[in-house]
């Protein structure tokens, strides 16, 4: 049983980790990932969202379906996330200051985040039962912070490099991004042999 | 103004229009939300690995940009401003979920092979990206051009993505066999890795175009060249955010001015002391 859950946890770090294996979260991934104090409040912000808005939109999926209307899925499920998003920063920078400081701040940029909605639909998708899916969404956003770590410290060597002018912004940072993708690919197929899940 | 980039999203919008044939080819190269603006990346990488999905998605996409626009358009005056982006969200999505129901009743193949992808397209940056800065500030005609002109922008990207993916990747083109039979393809133009690869090669490409017909071309992710406040500019709201957050550890060193400045001082001549 733990098992199980460990390989959901570590697949959606790792394996199927969300930004560089499934491509969700690419836009704030290349626009905050500049410097190391930004990239981890990021991660972390996200990480929260994405367990808050799981644990919310999995009952809702259930309840929509039960009264037949699965079909405004998306409609409902992004409206929560805005919702929530909004509600969470009010929350936040009311009873905890200290904690809005390193996080806080970056949740507006969270609200239309591929990789919330993303992975909403995706714990739905694979069938998990609740735990399972909180189990995924603290994976795919432990995933999402560890790529925004790794990516901040090649981006600085990337800086103080010397590329062609036409390459020099934004291409040479997807090229970088490639590479990182492909050591992850390293990865595949390890997570279930060793949980054997 | 030297400092503007060229492509200045901001600056496009505010300039006068003279003819609606504008609206709609400003999308395609200029402004290309793909390759100029840096905009809706996640799809762009994700399921350009057949000419077929790129198509379909970006058809689905350009669907939603024109009838996004002129619901936006048309309701602009009715929409309180304290609630458009809740109320530009709920229109786009419901738009994602009707072009969703078609796909899936008429195309199925297409919907299994975009997968998570099409439901996705209600956070892409280009669609709400559109709706907030054009459509809720121009007419109804010109909103739809422009919907039109941004979607076969990002189409064509798309397209192009795609060909060089599935041709290297797998020697087909559109399911038909191309590159002769000895053609060995190159697996990982179809990974994520060579998604990734293939765009930064593709705008760096762009960018060595423009720049040889004289045009100076800026494609730092979300612009800020101009140093003004701008609603595109990634950059400039991670300064703002960066700005914020400095401005709460002053006022909170202010607040706890006297006590914090006596037990730093008494910290530094312990620490001097032991050193």
């Amino acid at each position: 049983m733990m098992a199980q859950y460990a390989s959901i946890l570590f697949g959606m770090i790792i394996a199927n980790n969300f930004v560089l294996v499934k491509f969700l979260g690419i836009c704030p991934f290349l626009g905050v990932s500049k410097r190391l104090d930004s990239s981890v409040g990021m991660g972390l912000a996200v990480t929260l969202v994405m367990v808050l808005a799981t644990a919310a939109t999995w009952p809702l999926q259930r309840l929509l379906e039960l009264c037949g209307i699965g079909y405004l899925q998306t409609i409902v499920f992004i409206l929560v996330i805005a919702i929530l998003v909004q509600l969470l920063e009010m929350v936040i920078k009311r009873f905890m200051p200290p904690l809005y400081e390193s996080l806080g701040v970056y949740l507006p940029l969270i609200t239309t985040n591929c990789a919330v909605l993303g992975v909403c639909i995706l714990v739905i998708q694979n069938g998990y039962t609740y735990l399972q899916s909180l189990v995924a969404a603290l994976g795919g956003g432990l995933g999402f912070l560890l790529a925004m770590v790794l990516f901040s410290g090649v981006r600085q060597r990337v800086e103080e490099a010397n590329p062609p002018a036409c390459f020099r912004g934004l291409p040479i940072t997807l090229v970088s991004a490639a590479i990182v993708s492909l050591s992850f690919m390293g990865f595949s197929g390890v997570i279930e042999h060793l949980f054997g899940a | 103004m030297s400092n503007v980039s060229e492509n200045c999203p901001k600056e496009a919008v505010e300039r006068p229009r003279s003819a609606n044939a504008l609206a709609f080819t400003r999308g395609l190269l200029d402004e290309n939300p793909v390759l100029r603006q840096a905009l809706g990346m996640c799809s762009t990488l994700a399921i350009t690995t057949a000419v077929a999905n790129g198509i379909g998605m970006g058809l689905a996409t350009t669907f939603v940009l024109v009838c996004s626009g002129v619901a936006v358009s048309a309701l602009r005056k009715v929409i309180p401003d304290s609630v458009r982006i809740p109320a530009f969200i709920t229109i786009i999505a419901s738009f994602v979920t009707i072009v969703m129901m078609i796909i899936q009743a008429y195309l199925p193949a297409l919907d299994e092979a975009l997968g998570i992808y099409l439901p996705l397209i209600v956070v892409n940056c280009i669609v709400l990206g559109r709706a907030e800065a054009f459509a809720s500030k121009h007419g109804v005609v010109e909103s739809a051009l422009d919907g039109l002109g941004m979607g076969v922008g990002y189409t064509i990207a798309l397209v192009v993505m795609c060909a060089i993916r599935e041709l290297l990747g797998a020697g087909t083109l559109l399911g038909f066999q191309v590159m002769p039979a000895a053609f060995q393809p190159i697996l990982i133009m179809v990974t994520p890795a060579g998604g990734f690869a293939t765009l930064g090669g593709i705008i760096g490409t762009t960018v060595w175009i423009q720049n040889r017909r004289g045009h100076a071309v800026d494609t730092s992710a979300g612009c800020g060249t101009c140093g003004e406040p701008c609603e595109f500019s990634t950059a400039q709201k991670l300064e703002e955010i960066e700005q914020a957050v400095i401005d709460a550890r002053i006022a909170a060193d202010e607040q706890t001015d006297g006590t914090a400045q006596t037990d730093a001082s008494r910290q530094g001549d312990q620490k001097g002391r032991e050193a």
